[in-house]
Parts: structure tokens; C-alpha cells; sequence
């Protein structure tokens, strides 16, 4: 099948739209941007695709009978395996590259030390590997080089010290070895992990008589189809690295623009917060950008502010939000720069302020910034579509509601729970049109 | 799609160019050897200048501005700023007056090598930018020379009154006149500005004639980083001599033959071949990182049809020349009417009539973060000029020479942004490709 991609390459993330003929999104994927933007936006690309197949398996399994009423468990079940089978599948690189890497000078004398502190500690990782992809775990990120760096800092710790080996010998091989592992396109094997989840995923759906086969021959026949990428747009910060024709780039504050509109046709205002800029686009009714602000020279205010609090408090991205909403007066933050976050958040602990409290000061402070870019963009129309990985923070959307019903009245707020694909899914829906003219 | 450019053989140089170039370097080596040749020195800014009126009383003419921006595009600035913020000056300070007393600090050695001369007059002949005024005063503080300050009204209601125009000529005569005649010693001779005045109103009718070359398509010019070397004459120590005359006679003839020929613009990267994008900019280029920035409009095959920087030093393009025969009422009206010294109106007027008449694309406005004075009311220029032309607007900062303040990667994203957005709007409704 025709197969049209968009590939958003932020200064975080990497995100991949796939779109079929009929402009139908047919799947998405995301990945972090590590420093290699090539293998990036390939693995953006492959999660887009194995998303996309996972959905037409759904489509497919629609239909048999049997499954009514447990195909989301039967498909979640098959993802959450399928996450595990990769991620098992990269800790073997992991051990293995590890391994490769714990020789020379500094390791000599503990070479035997460390083969052994290596092979247990990826057998305890593989061991509670399970647990981590158990329905309603709780991780911190989805990218293994988060989940993998965090575990291991945790279980390594803990096998050197009944080693008796120092932890830093560990550490430095860790370190060296992810970028490594991180930066391998895997996916070769994507079947074979698919189908090393299949049995699993199966096996939820209890006694079903007979729609196991029903369901392997479905998947199988899915895993089999072509998926021919016709045509890719490549948009987002690191679109100048793809290794693609500039036929192939667009900016993303067009395809921002288009994937808002894409998304919410009624559109008219765009606000974009990313990882290290923040947009705010005014569209016509087609999804055409009339006007553009994005910060200049600094970055304050941006996403990364956000991830920058939050290695501070030694919390996860995700829990930001959650945390800020549970305040019970928001503390006023004057300074959005990302590099006096740290300043900011330690002096305002010092003077016995709530941490939560601190948090929606914070959140509030950014959206200020961006409140000040729509208005040099021309002010918040109706409807107001807010997009990027900061739409997904339940605080920050909380203070920008209040913040334009202060300035500008009732607006509707348009927030698609695949915000963060925004940029992708104007980039994918380029792709489309590129092919039609 | 790249847009074509034609690579040229070896660097492509006009008759023109190597003209310009010899001209300004002249300026500096005749600035260097002024005393010992007898000649007293004054200092005066570009907006404004009197450098017709100087020039009859035997004065070198030296131009801080152009000095900043000289030493910017040759990467000395950055270093003569940090020089003088060592010496107490803040980092919101115009980068021109920091560029300055960083290059005084440093042994007032002038951008092509040439040792600067200790000025024996500053002339302050325009007062619209507040920052000039407290620039002489440091000066003054420095070289303990004489100043004259003439004072400008502004146009807040966008016309010049015959009293605004009197209360200038009123002090040309009773106080900038004998200020200078007595430093240099030399009598003032009507006859002898008229002379200069008329030499002035020649190279300003060609000038102009090559600016509005720009509405032609293709543009043989670009009227914004090609325009700033055209205007190095007339804007600085040459207007009124019988060089700059013969040097716009000449661009002038180069210009026609392009337009003749059909040709676009010349980049350092050779010929521009295909025009995608017609641009009027607002707001003065970035020194330091000028050809990047350059490139990141040829590249994309953005050609700048009309600029408002290219009238920071004179608006002749609406009809003002100097008058030989009304000498120090059109000095006066010289100093009255130059851009920074008119009102946000018309400021609006004249960029909303350059998109019309030059067919333009739409508006890119360069705002100066460490110039806050003609920074104020951009973005208000930028709304009122869409809604009136209804073409796209896009906002850009950078500054003048503080190398610190461009930044490469935003300001290119900016700018590519900003062509597919033009594209997406020429291309219509519908089919956003």
C-alpha cells in the first residue's frame, strides 16, 4: 500500500506520521532525537510503521467473531508485549556492545570483574523487565535509553557493591556503550518480535475457541503487506540534516500550521510550545499561514525549561504537571530563563514556599511567554489550537485557559491528545499533496 | 529547489565596485594623513549629515557609524565591544556606540588599518536619535573637542512646517556656520556649497534612478545588501563631490545594460538567475555576519526589491534633492525629511507603497535588538502594512554589530519560513504545497 510520511525532527523528539491515499492517518510514531538526526528520524519513521500495522491489525480484528469487547485488551496486550520483546532485544545489544567496550588501560585487572558485574546486572535487568510493561506500570519515558539508563543506574549500583567493584568502571562502559546502541537502526527483526508477542497477547484473551489461528493468520498477513513509502516530508529543527531533496523539507511553522488545521479545520490561532521554541501561527480557513512569531535568540520559556525543572527535582518529565495541579496558590516566577530555573526553584524552596506551588509559578511563567508571542503574531482567534509536547502538561494548559480568558475572552481551546504529531501530520499531509499535483 | 545562481569565473567586480571600494579607502588614508596635511577633521553621524556644508570649510569627513559597521563586516567589532563594556558600558547599549569607544580604546586604529584622527569638531546635525547625542558627549569627554549641535525637529504630525524649516536654517546661520568657521578658520562661501549642492542633486537623481531599477522583473538589484554599497558614497563623505557623480553616472550605466540584458542581481556567489521572491525589508542589515545573511536570501531566490535603509542617509526617492538655489533651506529639509526622522504614519505609508509599486512579495522586517529607539513601533509598521497591502509580514532580530546577537540557525529558520509561507500564499487557497 501507498504509504505518505512526515517526519518532525524537534530538538527533543523525532516524530514520523504515516498517511494513506485518502489522507487517512493511518499510524504514528515518536522517538528521542539523540545527537544523530539521521537515525532519528528513521526510527520516528519505523514506530510510525509499526503503528500503522498494529492499526490495521485492529481493523482487521474488527470483524472476528469472538473478540467483541476484547479487541482493545487483545491490541494493548499485543503492544505492551511488543514493547517488551524490543526492549529485550536492545538489552542484549546493550550487554553486548557493554561488554565490547570494557577493555583497554582502565579496565585492566578487573577484566573478569566486569564480565561477570555485567552479565548479572543484565540479568537482573531482564528479569524485571516484565514488570516494567505490565498493564498500568508506571515509566518514567518510553525510550529505552531512559528506562535502560535509569534501571541500570540502579541495578548496576547495586551488583558493584556486592562485587566490590567501584560503580564508576560500570557507569563509564554504560555510558559509552548506549550512544552506541542508541544511535543502531534495529527493526530488522520487527516480525519476529511481533510475533514473539503474539502468543503472549493471546494467551490474555483467556480460551477463545479457535481465534487464535483467526488472529495469527491476521497479524501474519498485515506483517506481510508493503508498505511503500511514496512519498516523505521532513520538517522541524533538523530537517537540513535529512537526506532528503529540499523538495522533501517544508518549515514547520507551515506544517504546524497545516497540522492544526488538519486536526481542528476551524482553526485559526497556533501555539506551539517545543522542545527550544515556541510558535505562535495564524491560519486562514485552507490551513495557509498568514503570520508567524517564534522566539528569538533565547530559548527561555520553552519546553526545555520544563525538563530542565524537572532534572532538578530528580522527577520525571511527566509527573511536572500532575505535581503543579495539586498547588493551592501559584507562586509568581518573574525569571523564565532556563539556566536561573535552577536558581529560581532552590531560592523559592529556601523561603519555604510548597514545591507544587513553585511548579504552577513556574508553569504559569512560560505560558506568559508565550502569551506575549501571540500577541506580536496578531492575538489569540477563534479557535485556538494549541499543539507540542507542552499541550500534553495538564498545568500549563490549566494557566494558559486563564490566561486567554483574562486577555481575550472565551475562546474555544482545541488539545488532541497526538498533539506532539502535529508538525508531522502537516508534513505527512504535504507528502499527500506533493504526490496529487 | 535551490535557485539558480550563475558561478562566476573569479570574483565578479563591476567597474562600480572597485570604484565604491577605492573611494571609501581613500576616505580613511586621506582621514589618516589629515592633520599632517593640514586639514582639520569633523565627525558627524549619516542621517542627517552636512557633509556639502563640512566640505566648504576644508573639513575631513570622519563617520562613526560607518566606521562600526566597516570593522562589523570585517569581524572587529566583537572584540571593541567587549573592550568597552570592560569599560563600564552596558550590554543594551546601541553596539554602534560601543563598536566606537571599543575602537577609540583600542588606539582609534580605523577598519582598513589606517590610524583614526582626533576629531577638532563634532557636528551632531541630526538630534532624532537621542543615542547620537550622548555618543558626542562620551566623545567629547574623550578628545575634549569642540561640539555643534544642531537641533531637528521631528516630524510628529509627518509634514515639515516653513517654521521647522526656518528654525533650522536660523541656527545653520547663527550657530553651526561660525562654530565652524571658526575651528577651521576658513570663511564660509554660499557660492561655494552651491557648487557642491548642485554635484549633489546629479548623483542623487542616478541613485534613485537605480533604486527604482528594482521594479523591473527580474530586479537587476537588490536593493537592500547590493543597496548598501551604493549608498556608501552619497551617504557618507562624498556626497557633493564630482566623485560620487561619476561614480553613480557609472553604476547607473551598469545597471541600465542589466536592465537591458534581463539580468537579476549580483551575489558574491555570482548572478542570481531565477527571482522567486520580491521582498521589502525594513530595518538595517546585521554587519558582523552580513554575507551568511546575505546568503540566506539568494539561496532561496529572494531578491529585496526596496529598503528603508538604503533612505537612512537621504529620502530622495519621493522627490527631495538638494536645491543650489536654495541652499540652507534644503539643507534643512534634507535633515527634516530623512527616514528615521519621519513619524510611524508614514513610515507605514512608504513601506505599504514600495510593496505596491515594486510588486513585492511582502514585508520582512530586520528589528535591531540594541537600538531601541527605531525599534519601537515595528511590529505596529508590519501589521499596518499587511492589512493595507494584504501581503505577508515576517519579523526577524538580529543586530547591528554585536556579533553575539545573531544567531545563524534561528534566523535562517525564520527566513525559510517565511519564503514557503510567501509561496504558499502566491500559490493561493486550496493546495497548500
Amino acid at each position: 500500500m501507498k504509504c505518505f510520511i512526515g517526519i518532525d525532527l524537534g530538538s527533543t523528539t523525532t516524530k514520523a506520521v504515516v498517511l494513506d491515499e485518502n489522507f487517512k492517518q493511518l499510524g504514528a510514531g515518536i522517538t528521542n532525537s539523540r545527537s544523530n538526526y539521521d537515525i532519528a528520524a528513521e526510527v520516528a519513521k519505523q514506530e510510525a510503521l509499526v503503528n500503522t500495522r498494529m492499526n490495521l491489525v485492529r481493523q482487521s480484528l474488527g470483524e472476528v467473531a469472538g473478540l467483541e469487547g476484547k479487541l482493545d485488551d487483545f491490541l494493548t496486550a499485543l503492544e505492551r508485549n511488543f514493547r517488551l520483546e524490543q526492549f529485550l532485544e536492545q538489552l542484549d545489544d546493550l550487554e553486548a556492545t557493554c561488554k565490547g567496550n570494557a577493555t583497554g588501560d582502565r579496565f585492566k585487572g578487573y577484566e573478569k570483574a566486569m564480565d561477570e558485574a555485567l552479565t548479572e546486572t543484565f540479568v537482573r535487568l531482564r528479569e524485571e523487565a516484565p514488570a516494567l510493561f505490565e498493564p498500568g506500570a508506571q515509566r518514567k519515558s518510553d525510550f529505552f535509553r531512559d528506562i535502560a539508563g535509569s534501571r541500570f543506574m540502579a541495578v548496576g549500583e547495586a551488583v558493584a557493591k556486592e562485587a566490590k567493584l567501584a560503580f564508576d568502571l560500570l557507569l563509564n562502559v554504560y555510558d559509552r556503550s548506549i550512544i552506541e546502541v542508541e544511535n543502531r537502526i534495529t527493526g530488522e527483526n520487527l516480525g519476529g518480535l511481533v510475533l514473539g508477542a503474539l502468543d503472549r497477547a493471546i494467551d490474555t484473551l483467556g480460551q477463545v475457541n479457535g481465534t487464535g489461528d483467526v488472529i495469527r493468520a491476521s497479524v501474519k498477513d498485515t506483517l506481510a503487506l508493503d508498505m511503500e513509502e511514496t512519498y516523505v516530508v521532513g520538517t522541524g529543527y533538523g530537517r537540513a540534516r535529512l537526506p532528503f531533496s529540499k523538495d522533501h523539507i517544508r518549515s514547520e511553522i507551515l506544517c504546524h500550521g497545516l497540522g492544526a488545521h488538519v486536526m481542528y479545520p476551524d482553526t485559526r490561532t497556533v501555539l506551539d510550545i517545543g522542545g527550544q521554541d515556541t510558535k505562535a501561527i495564524q491560519v486562514d480557513d485552507a490551513g495557509i499561514v498568514e503570520s508567524f512569531q517564534m522566539n528569538d535568540r533565547c530559548a527561555a520559556g520553552c519546553g526545555r525549561y520544563l525538563g530542565y525543572i524537572a532534572d532538578e527535582m530528580n522527577v520525571g518529565l511527566h509527573e511536572l504537571g500532575p505535581m503543579a495541579m495539586k498547588a493551592t496558590r501559584t507562586v509568581r516566577i518573574n525569571s523564565t530563563c532556563t539556566v536561573f530555573a535552577g536558581a529560581e526553584l532552590r531560592d523559592r524552596l529556601a523561603l519555604g514556599e510548597k514545591r507544587e506551588d513553585i511548579l504552577s509559578g513556574l508553569h504559569r511563567a512560560i505560558i506568559l511567554r508565550a502569551m506575549s508571542l501571540l500577541s506580536r503574531s496578531g492575538g489569540i482567534r477563534d479557535q485556538f489550537t494549541f499543539t507540542g509536547g507542552v499541550a500534553n502538561n495538564e498545568s500549563a494548559v490549566d494557566a494558559l485557559k486563564t490566561l486567554v480568558r483574562e486577555n481575550y475572552g472565551d475562546k474555544v481551546l482545541n488539545i488532541d491528545p497526538g498533539s506532539i504529531y502535529t508538525g508531522a501530520l502537516g508534513a505527512a499531509t504535504f507528502a499527500r499533496r506533493a504526490v496529487e499535483e | 529547489m535551490n535557485a539558480k545562481t550563475k558561478a562566476p569565473q573569479e570574483v565578479l567586480k563591476e567597474d562600480s565596485m572597485w570604484k565604491q571600494k577605492e573611494m571609501i579607502n581613500a576616505n580613511y588614508r586621506g582621514l589618516a594623513r589629515a592633520h599632517e596635511d593640514g586639514r582639520k577633521v569633523a565627525s558627524t553621524f549619516v542621517p542627517g549629515n552636512l557633509n556639502e556644508l563640512l566640505m566648504c570649510f576644508d573639513f575631513a569627513r570622519n563617520l562613526p557609524e560607518t566606521n562600526a559597521l566597516q570593522n562589523g563586516m570585517r569581524k572587529k567589532s566583537g572584540r571593541m565591544i567587549m573592550e568597552a563594556e570592560r569599560a563600564g558600558h552596558s550590554e543594551d547599549v546601541c553596539t554602534y556606540v560601543k563598536a566606537d569607544l571599543g575602537m577609540m580604546a583600542q588606539g582609534n586604529i580605523g577598519p582598513t588599518g589606517d590610524p583614526l584622527p582626533t576629531p577638532d569638531v563634532l557636528l551632531l546635525s541630526y538630534t532624532g536619535c537621542f543615542t547620537f547625542m550622548k555618543w558626542f558627549e562620551l566623545v567629547r569627554e574623550q578628545y575634549d573637542c569642540e561640539t555643534a549641535m544642531l537641533h531637528v525637529p521631528y516630524q510628529g504630525d509627518g509634514t515639515i512646517t516653513s517654521t521647522m524649516r526656518d528654525y533650522v536654517v536660523k541656527q545653520l546661520k547663527e550657530d553651526i556656520i561660525p562654530t565652524l568657521e571658526r575651528v577651521s578658520g576658513v570663511k564660509f562661501d554660499i557660492d561655494r556649497l552651491r557648487e557642491y549642492l548642485k554635484e549633489s542633486a546629479k548623483a542623487e537623481d542616478d541613485l534613485v534612478w537605480v533604486l527604482q531599477s528594482a521594479k523591473n522583473t527580474p530586479s537587476p538589484i537588490d536593493a537592500y545588501f547590493g543597496g548598501v554599497y551604493y549608498i556608501g558614497p552619497i551617504f557618507t563623505a562624498f556626497r557633493g563631490t564630482k566623485e560620487a557623480t561619476d561614480y553613480y553616472a557609472t553604476l547607473r550605466k551598469e545597471i541600465e545594460e542589466r536592465v537591458r540584458l534581463g539580468k537579476g542581481p549580483i551575489t558574491p556567489d555570482g548572478e542570481l538567475t531565477e527571482e522567486k521572491y520580491r521582498i521589502v525589508v525594513e530595518g538595517p542589515p546585521n554587519w558582523t555576519s552580513f554575507r551568511e545573511f546575505w546568503k540566506m536570501f539568494y539561496e532561496e531566490g529572494a531578491v529585496v526589491v526596496a529598503s528603508t535603509y538604503t533612505k537612512v542617509g537621504g529620502v530622495y526617492d519621493q522627490g527631495f534633492r538638494h536645491d543650489p538655489d536654495n541652499p540652507l533651506e534644503s539643507l534643512a529639509d534634507y535633515c527634516l525629511g530623512c527616514y528615521t526622522n519621519l513619524n510611524l504614519p508614514s513610515r507605514a505609508d512608504m513601506l505599504a507603497k514600495y510593496v505596491e509599486d515594486y510588486q513585492a512579495d511582502g514585508l520582512l522586517i530586520n528589528s535591531i535588538k540594541s537600538c531601541n529607539s527605531f525599534s519601537a513601533g515595528q511590529l505596529l509598521l508590519l501589521r499596518d502594512v499587511e492589512e493595507r497591502t494584504g501581503k505577508p509580514g515576517a519579523f526577524i532580530e538580529t543586530d547591528l554589530v554585536d556579533p553575539r546577537y545573531f544567531s545563524a540557525a534561528n534566523v535562517k529558520n525564520r527566513l525559510e519560513s517565511y519564503f514557503q509561507m510567501v509561496n504558499q500564499k502566491k500559490q493561493g487557497t486550496g493546495v497548500a504545497a
